[in-house]
């Protein structure tokens, strides 16, 4: 079934929607969960469907990116025939590295040549869902669709720098595209969540026909311009969903964790694979108080820790009362600081005694290895 | 080419753990969990890799499945290796026989194929039951320097303790003239950690002769040890100097996880430059509820907590459940302690269920001594296991056939 299908991660979409947290990095390794990057969720969701080759089409800041995947035995992808492929963009005299998701595509049309899978699945990083793979190509098997796009119903406002809303009928076929409408507080809408299934030699031909034409975007291109010719179905899922488009977003479904039933949906049934950084358990003192809040392994806790997320490492001296905030990895309180509203990216370092303080809709920030 | 490897480590994983009783039932002693995350093979197994030794020979014998398992490939020590990297070696049939290891010398023995194959010039044998971080290679310097056939790993200990270990009485330069295995009267403090390494030809020719010498029981400690010096080999001592714990009882298990603790512990397993490496579960990271009142103690990922956690060690995926409570315990993987039950100065064993309202384990001022249920069992709601009570099966209560 889904051994029939390659994977494809876009890494770097979406990397303007958090400025802040994408800065060093791309979307794809911006820390979630604790102890997760985003890539995680969209990677594990191939994964836990069978998928053993995934490429991760890349083009920037993709450092970071490289030292998580390693050689993708955390994935259990280090393989021999396909597991996971870094796919950096391509260039020659005649051409730039990639401008938009067509370009890209064309520039990994050797790696969609090379495989002999059926189905492509083109994932981006940008959110965080349980998404049942090969439940979408069955769905994709069944209508004989040549392109099946997964959507989340949604309500109230949405923002990005490129998104779209799918208007399917009765059977799932998808009458019409919208491309970044407004969206007022009460509308309800189908929101493709940038995961799509297409059989393999039908995007490649669809590629080259784009590419010879000039054409740039998937959406306004072809997408919205073909709906009569060429057979898109959407695919309804109807679990737990979150878009990360921006700090405040991040922070919202971060804080959402920890709730029992989103964790156990994310969590529960099947894994959620990552890197492994070998740290020891957590550890926490007599003076620690520590209520809801999700703890990475590495953690020492002096101190008090309330509605919080900590990642790995994360040390919270005597004194300090830390609430609703998001600590990344290996960030340092030092003791007696207050925080409420904060989110620290790796290696930030909070002195003794300083008071930092923002709030739900505009969390404090304090950017990588910082020290305040 | 020609490739070899300097020193080849040979690591006894056999040993059954009758002394650990329900908790090693099923499973080989060093297969057993430790400190949260753990197995107690961990530790010679990062020992290994963090002072550059990549070939380890693991033997098993008793119950290996499960540790065979966890070693898998050896990758998350970095022991996956095409030359070298870490074997299982179980015992085998053989074209003229057949045989189970009969004793430590006699396993070395059985697998002396293994070892020549990477025509090593030294070989480090380890026990596979003891907590602790030590350089080998320090070790093997020492080796090196004073020419000795062997250099066996010692540590100081009370002296009233010694006669549990084979104790070593050196001469002021660290050489060893006698060696006692269990002495009744200890002459020294010294105890050996069943840790040796022999120049390798020295190593083949002593287990040669010890394999067709009739009245040997195939041990390192008794026999292979006392022919070496009986013949006049030169036969080092190396002290050394940090934590070293033998988990081989109830007792010393749960004081070795209980060392874990607090901000400066006596055993520190965080320390950046001597990593101890396992196979890593996939776990969230833990969760503490509004009701979580956890004071100092180590917990794992995947934790679920509602309810209080003092002074103890909780594995991966541990369920304390609202209103419930546990004080100076050691709960390893899976298991569920539900509302309102109590769990004190105990051991308990993987994916075990302590029903609503249970308590098991007394108070360790009691002196009742520590209970420990062995694993996948349910203790039934409301009943009482008594302080150090062993149990490896459902309990409902004591009943009158017992």
């Amino acid at each position: 079934m889904a051994n029939q299908a390659v994977g494809v991660i876009f890494s770097n979409i979406h990397d303007d929607n958090i400025p802040e947290l994408s800065h060093h990095r791309t979307m794809a390794s911006i820390p979630f969960g604790g102890r997760y990057r985003l890539i995680d969720f969209a990677l594990s969701n191939m994964v836990n469907s069978g998928i053993t080759t995934v490429g991760i089409v890349t083009k920037n800041n993709y450092v970071s990116l490289i030292d998580h995947i390693g050689s993708g035995k955390d994935w259990d992808l280090a393989r021999k025939d396909g597991g996971i492929v870094l796919l950096p963009p391509y260039s020659d005299e005649n051409d730039a590295p990639y401008t938009n998701r067509l370009e890209a595509l064309k520039g990994i049309t050797g790696f969609l040549n090379r495989r002999k899978e059926e189905y492509v699945v083109i994932s981006d990083c940008d959110t965080i869902s349980r998404i049942d793979i090969a439940d979408v190509i069955r769905f994709h098997e069944e209508k004989h669709s040549d392109f099946t796009m997964v959507y989340h119903e949604e309500e109230g406002e949405y923002h990005s720098s490129y998104f779209m809303t799918l208007e399917p009928d009765k059977d799932g076929r998808v009458k019409g595209v919208k491309i970044n409408p407004v969206l007022k507080n009460k509308d309800k809408y189908n929101l493709y969540v940038n995961v799509m299934v297409l059989n393999r030699e039908f995007l490649i031909h669809l590629i080259q026909d784009a590419v010879t034409r000039g054409l740039s975007s998937f959406g306004r291109d072809i997408l919205t311009k073909n709906l009569d010719t060429i057979k898109v179905y959407a695919y309804k899922f109807d679990g737990y969903f979150a878009g990360i488009n921006s700090l405040e977003k991040y922070y919202q479904h971060s804080m959402e964790l920890l709730d029992k039933d989103v964790r156990s949906e994310l969590f529960g049934a099947r894994d959620i694979y990552t890197k492994v950084r070998d740290s020891a358990p957590s550890k926490y003192t007599d003076n620690a108080v520590v209520k809801n809040s999700l703890i990475s392994d590495g953690c020492v806790i002096d101190g008090t820790v309330e509605n919080c997320i900590l990642f790995r490492g994360v040390n919270i001296g005597k004194g300090s009362i830390v609430k609703n905030s998001i600590l990344m990895q290996d960030t340092v309180i030092g003791s007696n600081a207050e925080l409420d509203c904060v989110i620290t990216d790796k290696n930030a370092v909070i002195r003794d005694r300083r008071h930092l303080a923002g709030c739900e809709e505009l969390p404090y920030f304090v950017a990588k290895g910082r020290m305040l | 080419m020609f490739r070899k490897k300097e020193c080849v480590a040979m690591l006894l994983a056999g040993g059954q753990g009758s002394r650990l009783y329900a908790l090693t039932n099923n499973i080989a002693k060093p297969a057993v969990a430790f400190g949260a995350k753990y197995r107690i093979i961990d530790f010679p197994l990062s020992n290994c890799i963090n002072s550059g030794i990549d070939t380890v020979g693991v033997l098993t014998q008793y119950q290996p499945l499960e540790l065979n398992e966890y070693i898998g490939n050896g990758q998350p020590w970095d022991l996956d290796r095409a030359f070298g990297g870490v074997h299982i070696l179980s015992p085998y049939q053989a074209k003229k026989k057949s045989s189970w290891y009969e004793g430590t010398a006699n396993a070395i023995y059985q697998n002396l194929n293994f070892i020549k194959k990477y025509h090593p010039d030294y070989v480090l044998i380890l026990s596979g039951d003891h907590i602790y971080k030590m350089d080998y290679a320090a070790m093997l310097k020492a080796h090196k320097q004073t020419g000795a056939a062997c250099t066996i790993a010692a540590i100081e200990v009370p002296l009233k303790e010694a006669s549990r270990f084979g104790v070593l009485n050196t001469r002021e330069d660290g050489s060893i003239y006698e060696f006692e295995e269990k002495p009744k009267q200890p002459k020294s403090n010294l105890a050996s950690m069943g840790i040796y390494i022999f120049s390798a030809e020295k190593l083949y020719e002593y287990l040669e002769q010890d394999e067709i010498n009739p009245e040997s029981s195939k041990d390192f400690g008794k026999d292979v040890l006392p022919a070496m010096l009986n013949a006049g080999e030169k036969m080092l001592s190396y002290l050394f100097n940090g934590y070293w714990k033998d988990v081989g009882t109830i007792s010393s298990l749960w004081e070795s996880n209980m060392d874990l603790l607090g901000v400066k512990p006596a055993f520190d397993v965080s320390d950046p430059d001597w990593k101890i490496h396992s196979r890593n579960p996939l776990a969230p990271p833990e969760y503490l509820g509004e009701h979580a009142r956890v004071s100092n103690s180590l917990i794992a990922l995947g934790c679920e907590i509602e309810g209080n956690v003092e002074h103890s060690v909780l594995a991966t995926g541990v369920i304390v459940e609202e209103g419930a409570t546990v004080k100076d315990s050691v709960i390893m993987a899976g298991t569920v302690i539900k509302k309102g039950a109590t769990v004190t100065y105990s051991i308990i064993d993987e994916n075990v269920v302590i029903d609503d309202g249970a308590s098991v384990g007394e108070d360790k001022a009691k002196n009742a001594g520590i209970a420990v249920l062995g694993r996948d069992l349910t203790v039934a709601a409301n009943i009482k296991v008594a302080g150090g009570q062993i149990i490896d099966k459902d309990y409902k209560g004591e009943t009158n056939n017992g």
